[in-house]
């Protein structure tokens, strides 16, 4: 005897079912037989003793039937049939192994096939064209680089770096002629000019160490101060950097009136390593061409 | 900003040497030097030495000789990974800007792989996809094309040209020059030979604009700005151009291909991450 009313009032209707899932507006019902999905009292299968639903497994859609003369065995109870890959006959497939059974069930079969067919056309598209994988990131690890960046970032000082780089490639001559700083060229001929006289002067100085020389004094002191300064003003209003020229005087007044009798010139090559000053060592090679 | 806090035990430790320091006067020992990530970087065996035969004739041979040797001239196709949103498709315009004879193309749900042979075969030499995540550019892969390496990037910290603080124009048609600082391991210079592989190669020096990727404990900075010589010893910066820094994921040899290419070099964090004093570019 079967009870499929009974069993309905008792699991389906008011009391406890644990496939059904009660939303606010419908119930579900999570049983994998369930044809609709819903929990009602025709698609209910545990309620409803002949019972058809179409389940796919892996690409396959297969027909499963329960009838009441299997309802006793529950190993047997489902029976399914594959159907086939076309669609058309897979239908009449379903007609033919339903034939003589309720108009719903049959229907709903059908209707359930043409929602697998169509779901599983799709995922063929889908893995033809590109898959989106997604990448789980690690909050902690995404934090460390942030800021480990930030450090770099300081650490870096891109600023200085890109200045640097460029400063040294004017240098080098990678601009060539565009950009006019005829005192850059000048610095380099003064240097290797000074390197010169600074060889020829500490070969002098070796040679000299054992004579005496008589000198004389302050006179020439004077004297020489203020031709200095004379050519000094000379040379510098022609040209920019006035301000370097007339530090240059000062320091030189201070350090010769300090120093006294000491001649000019070693002053000036004495400060040379301190003071880099262009318009004094100017003179100072003039100076010792004229003295030569 | 970063800031260091110092205990109260320190200062009173530096205020005693500092005082020691004056007592001794000229005799005094020098100052130590600080130590720095940059002084305490493990040595990396692969750092490349400027006068190395080796690398010469490598570089020599490999993909970019033929950019090196002038025989060809970059052109590159940037676009996006799909549907980009407005943040991405502006920093690909100005990259665009940035980037002389580069074209920016939609991406439309193509595949890589079959955008790459038509690129070849209009003789495009580079391209640039730009990920997108959250509406926020986040990835870069840079692929060079003939058969060249792709390196793919992480790109944080990007920033477009008009957020940044300047009152500059707009990057002229100039062709920029190019700085690459510090890239001293071989796979910096691979790297490094790529990014500068993006550029023309004699840079027109009256448009006095640079473009700079510096290297910095693995992280690459982007920047793109304008010079100006004052006198020989001061230089003006102006940024224009946008920004962003790169983080360099994997390295692979042949054109793009995840999953069946060979890959000359990829992060894994459990093995390179695990000192702090190790660097790999």
């Amino acid at each position: 005897m079967q009870h499929d009313d009974v069993l309905w009032d008792v699991i389906g209707n008011k009391q406890f079912c644990s496939y059904k899932v009660k939303t606010k507006t419908q119930n579900f019902c999570r049983n994998e037989y369930n044809i609709t999905g819903l929990c009602n009292r025709s698609s209910c299968p545990l309620a409803n003793s002949q019972y058809a639903t179409v389940k796919e497994e892996k690409g396959q859609c297969f027909l499963y039937m329960k009838t009441i003369e299997r309802a006793a065995f529950p190993s047997r109870l489902w029976e399914r049939v594959k159907l086939s890959k076309n669609y058309e006959k897979a239908l009449e497939q379903i007609d033919e192994n339903l034939i003589y059974w309720p108009r719903f069930i049959r229907h709903k079969c059908k209707q359930r096939f043409t929602k697998i067919t169509q779901y599983l056309i799709r995922i063929r598209k889908l893995t033809l064209k590109r898959q989106r994988k997604l990448v789980p990131l690690s909050k902690k690890v995404e934090r460390r680089e942030s800021r480990r960046e930030e450090k770099a970032l300081i650490a870096a000082q891109l600023d200085n770096a890109i200045e640097k780089e460029l400063l040294e490639r004017l240098k080098q001559g990678t601009y060539e002629d565009i950009y006019n700083f005829p005192i850059h060229a000048f610095d380099k001929a003064l240097e290797q000019q000074d390197e010169e006289s600074e060889t020829d002067s500490s070969e002098e100085e070796d040679e000299d160490v054992g004579q005496v020389e008589y000198v004389e004094g302050d006179e020439i002191d004077e004297s020489d101060l203020s031709d200095f300064e004379a050519m000094d003003k000379l040379e510098v209003d022609g040209e920019e950097e006035q301000e370097h020229s007339s530090i240059a005087e000062e320091q030189e007044k201070e350090t010769s009136i300090s120093k006294g009798k000491t001649p000019v010139k070693g002053l000036a090559r004495k400060k040379r390593p301190f003071v880099e000053i262009e318009y004094e060592q100017e003179t100072e090679p003039s100076a010792k061409a004229s003295s030569t | 900003m970063l800031q260091l806090y110092r205990t109260l035990e320190q200062l009173a430790a530096r205020k005693k040497r500092q005082k020691e320091r004056e007592a001794l006067g000229d005799k005094a020992p020098p100052k130590p030097v600080p130590k720095t990530i940059e002084n305490q970087r493990i040595y990396d065996e692969t750092t490349v030495d400027p006068n190395d035969e080796e690398v010469a004739f490598d570089e020599a041979t490999d993909e970019f000789s033929t950019y090196f040797n002038r025989e060809t001239s970059p052109k590159i196709l940037i676009t996006t990974s799909d549907r980009p949103r407005g943040r991405t498709v502006r920093l690909c315009e100005q990259l665009a800007k940035v980037v002389p004879n580069s074209h920016v193309y939609y991406r439309r749900g193509l595949a890589l792989k079959k955008i790459i042979p038509q690129c070849v075969a209009r003789d495009f030499t580079d391209l640039l996809v730009i990920n997108e995540n959250r509406k926020v550019p986040n990835g870069l892969i840079v692929s060079h094309l003939p058969n060249g390496p792709t390196a793919h990037f992480k790109m944080s910290n990007a920033r477009l040209a008009k957020e940044l603080k300047r009152k500059g124009k707009d990057p002229t048609l100039h062709i920029p020059e190019v700085i690459l600082n510090n890239f001293s391991t071989r796979l910096g210079h691979t790297i490094g030979r790529m990014f500068a592989s993006l550029f023309p190669y004699s840079p027109q020096f009256v448009g006095r604009q640079v473009a700079t990727f510096h290297n910095q404990r693995d992280y690459i900075f982007f920047r793109f700005h304008r010079y100006i010589f004052r006198n020989e010893k001061k230089v003006g910066l102006q940024e224009l151009g946008p920004r962003f820094t790169l983080k360099l994921r994997s390295l692979q040899k042949g054109t793009f291909d995840s999953k069946y290419g060979e890959y000359e070099w990829v992060h894994k964090r459990h093995e390179m991450d695990t000192s702090r004093r190790k660097f790999h570019l």
